[in-house]
């Protein structure tokens, strides 16, 4: 430890922390520009100069590392100042030399309002008199994608944009060209940003050079009402902010969660909001001689009503979709339970996760617990498109540690090397019985661990294959010992999601019972006459024309293909707009806010199944969430956990065989990602008009050029 | 000998006869009213009445959609929606002012970095409706291209002392 006296507090800071990590430890607050803590140092906006005292010129905090401060020849600690005036001289003049070339734009400019830059100048800005009377620098603007607009008038070149494109994402897409005052911030050929995470720039530009595209010109910071939520665009359960003015949602920018996001966010989940405004169930529709017809709420429940009592419960069945948040999973468990009726998943992929202990369906190491393996095995999985944010923290541990990454599946692009393995299943087997030399890896590392993706596990064979994960999961030790990572406990065995309300779905039992269908089982019995009413929540990744002549009752926000495929319609609400409970991959609990009401009649989804328990008679034992939520812990205690994530229990053999069903793998089939289509997984996807133009560029570009 | 005075006041009504006269030298002296509406008094180029949203020489809209206007309102009677226009400049698409809720402050027209929003001045600008004072954004540009000779004189003349 090195003592230091900032500002005249003596401090005692690590020698591996810079002198700006230092200041901000004795409480001083300290201004930058390109110095950012996720990023690596640059060094090269001088903002965060402060004083050394005996040393000749100012020192820049950001790229003074604590070890190479010796203390002064008399013995005492070195003593820094940063607000003396020495060190606000130096930052004035700093601030007038970005300022020379920076546009008085600040009205006209969207980051108005929330600039670093504006921010500074009102504390380090010399009003009192100014010196410039040349003419400012013109810099051409960049075309950057449809995500990313520019105004390189406005770049003071932090570079935090290039340093984040190339560490954190992966993609040497941006770079800088020239330099002194000729410096240009650039994509060299004028191309978009190939990656799920270019959106970050936004937040990470401290000017207002990169821009949101969307968001343009049409909200100011101060304006909008800031929501704490979660998204659900992935399993992950990033932690968001969603900005809305009035009823309409304008922007969604990440919050920090260290355990799950960091502060990133990828483009889905950050360019959603347009989905939410378009192509909305704002009434409840009834078919009537082939066509849906607008409906009141009364003659819309009436009808469900009369229909669900009208059918046996052996010839009902429900789904519950991909969005749908764990009230009205628990709500529509429970109206399906009281009818007796068997037929009920949660697994519209069709998944082969059975009932199991947690354990089992779980990214047990959590997000964070990638930073400690040193192992990877990449079981039918592409966390670039499944989880960008994932994959960034791999890519991460990849970059500043020594992970070593397989790979059992098609081949992706990760942005970071890994072993390509194979493509079929068969090699399963092959580790597992320690045939092939990646076992010899793993058993040899000191924290292994594997991801299981859904496009594992929904095949035909996916539960032998889940079991055969847990089987190499227990041979190659990667159940640790238990605990939570910090005290020590390890479990290695992971499996990704790609649904937001799998897992909660899965912890509510939302299964089907005993001699009940799965959604194979459903379709089939759709088809085939035996299933004659299906109850679909939020359900629209289903193969809508294999219903066949089933009355479909369809509950969800947006008229995608449940909706169209529907006999009724209720009007739901999307995930801004109502307080639910999601369960992430890691099986964390996390509460998202309503930011809005849903649009013209749509309720919340519970309050809708409510009142349809009510119009069946049946009343569901719930008036209010706080009840609903009562009767969800009474299910699931852990619910009651909101944010922790669970601990390990550690390697207990009952538990890791009951992991999957073994039985025969196809080894030739190959593996490959349940995500084809980044940008269009859902609903609300579908319906944006952002994602459709990233998907026309990124995923079929083809398709672009010849139009 | 003061109740003497006091009886001869009252007796000779001399209360009266200055009012009288009060009254007289009134009848007499130059008129200070003004025939409203035919005639009006001086108006300080200062003076905040009716709104009005201007443009520039060239015939393109001032207004940059900066909302400073809107956040400062302190009744809260200014309302815009923006979006990029065509050619990509930064417009409102709607500009509506609440003339019953506005309270003639003039700090629109202070935080206005582009003097697109001024208060002119026009003052005859009752109605028989209160719908009538929901001004739109077509409404406010009328507006300003009819006051916009007088608009520019009262900012010319202000100049010196903002």
């Amino acid at each position: 430890m090195t003592k230091l006296i900032i500002d005249g507090h003596e401090i005692d800071a690590d020698p591996s922390l810079t002198l700006l990590q230092a200041c901000e430890l004795a409480g001083a607050e300290i201004p930058r520009f390109c110095y950012h803590e996720r990023l690596s140092i640059a060094g090269n906006c001088r903002m965060c100069l402060v004083e050394w005292v005996g040393s000749p010129k100012p020192q820049a905090s950001c790229a003074l590392q604590v070890r190479d401060i010796p203390p002064n020849r008399d013995g005492t600690p070195a003593k820094i100042n940063t607000k003396s005036p020495v060190a606000r001289r130096a930052r004035e003049g700093v601030m007038e030399f970005l300022l020379i070339n920076h546009p008085l734009d600040c009205p006209i400019c969207d980051q108005g309002g929330e600039c670093d830059l504006q921010d500074q100048a009102m504390a380090y800005g010399r009003a009192a008199f100014t010196r410039y009377r040349e003419f400012k620098r013109a810099v051409e603007d960049k075309y950057m994608g449809p995500l990313v607009k520019t105004s390189m008038n406005r770049c003071i070149h932090c570079t935090r944009c290039i340093r984040f494109a190339t560490e954190v994402a992966g993609v040497p897409d941006l770079g800088a060209t020239g330099r002194g005052e000729d410096m240009e911030i650039t994509t060299y050929l004028q191309q978009a940003i190939a990656s799920e995470l270019s959106g970050n720039v936004i937040d990470l530009c401290p000017v207002g050079a990169l821009l949101s595209k969307p968001y343009s010109f049409t909200a100011r910071s101060w304006e909008l009402r800031k929501t704490e939520s979660i998204d659900v665009m992935d399993a992950m359960g990033c932690n968001i902010r969603v900005d809305s003015r009035g009823r309409e949602v304008m922007r969604i920018l990440p919050r920090v969660n260290e355990a799950i996001n960091e502060e990133w966010l990828g483009d889905k989940s950050r360019f959603i909001w347009d989905g939410l405004r378009r192509q909305r169930l704002d009434q409840p529709y009834i078919r009537q001689n082939g066509r849906l017809e607008r409906a009141t709420w009364n003659q819309a429940l009436g009808l469900a009503a009369g229909k669900l009592k009208a059918t046996p419960a052996d010839q009902i069945a429900a789904i519950a979709g991909d969005l749908a948040a764990a009230e009205e999973i628990k709500a529509l468990k429970d109206l399906m339970r009281g009818l007796g009726v068997r037929h009920l998943d949660c697994r519209q992929d069709g998944a082969k996760i059975a009932r199991s202990p947690r354990q089992g369906y779980l990214f047990n190491s959590g997000f964070a617990g990638v930073e400690a393996a040193d192992v990877l095995l990449l079981i039918g999985t592409n966390p670039r498109r499944e989880a960008p944010v994932l994959n960034a923290r791999i890519r991460k541990t990849w970059l500043y540690g020594n992970l070593r990454v397989g790979n059992i599946g098609m081949p992706p692009d990760l942005t970071y090397p890994y072993q390509q393995l194979g493509e079929g299943a068969g090699l399963l087997e092959q580790i597992a019985s320690g045939d092939h030399a990646f076992a010899r890896v793993l058993k040899d590392a000191k924290r292994p661990m594997l991801i299981v993706g859904q496009g594992a596990l929904a095949r035909s064979d996916g539960a032998a294959i889940l079991a055969q994960a847990a089987q190499i999961a227990s041979q190659t030790g990667m159940i640790g010992p238990p605990g939570s990572l910090a005290e020590g406990g390890w479990n290695g065995f992971n499996v990704l999601h790609t649904a937001a309300a799998r897992v909660g779905a899965l912890d509510l039992d939302f299964l089907p019972e005993s001699g009940g269908r799965d959604v194979a089982g459903i379709l089939n019995g759709a088809a085939s006459g035996e299933i004659d009413l299906v109850y679909l929540l939020g359900a629209d990744e289903l193969d809508m024309s294999r219903f066949g002549r089933a009355f479909v009752i369809y509950q969800g926000s947006h008229g995608d293909a449940g909706a169209s495929r529907a006999d009724i319609v209720l009007p739901g609400a999307a995930y801004t707009e109502k307080s639910g409970l999601y369960v992430n991959s890691e099986g964390r609990v996390q509460l998202a806010e309503r930011a809005s009401f849903p649009p013209g009649d749509a309720r919340e989804d519970w309050a809708v199944l409510r009142a349809l328990s009510g119009a069946l008679g049946q009343a569901l034992p719930y008036n209010d969430l706080e009840s609903l939520r009562s009767a969800i812990i009474a299910d699931a205690p852990h619910f009651a956990q909101r944010g922790s994530l669970p601990v390990s229990p550690g390697a207990d053999p009952a538990v890791w065989e009951k992991i999957g069903t073994p039985g025969k793998i196809d080894p030739d089939l190959p593996l490959k990602s349940a995500i084809d289509d980044y940008y269009l997984t859902n609903a609300i996807a579908r319906a944006s008009t952002t994602m459709a133009e990233c998907s026309r560029m990124f995923v079929n570009p083809g398709r672009m050029a010849a139009e | 000998m003061a109740w003497l005075d006091r009886s001869a006041r009252s007796i000779f009504l001399w209360d009266l006869v200055v009012g009288f006269y009060v009254g007289l030298r009134y009848f007499f002296a130059p008129k200070k009213t003004v025939n409203f509406p035919f005639e009006r008094g001086p108006l300080s180029p200062r003076f905040r009445g009716e709104h009005a949203l201007r443009r520039y020489p060239s015939g393109e809209e001032r207004c940059i959609a900066c909302k400073l206007c809107e956040a400062v309102c302190p009744a809260q009677c200014i309302i815009i929606e923006a979006e990029p226009r065509d050619d990509g400049s930064r417009r409102t698409t709607r500009y509506d002012i609440d003339m019953t809720k506005c309270i003639y402050c003039g700090l629109c027209e202070e935080a206005c970095p582009v003097d697109a929003i001024v208060e002119g001045p026009n003052i005859d600008f009752s109605t028989e409706t209160r719908e009538e004072l929901y001004y739109d954004k077509t409404r406010l540009l009328a507006n300003g291209d009819r006051w916009e000779v007088e608009l520019a004189k009262n900012l010319e003349l202000d100049a010196p002392y903002r």
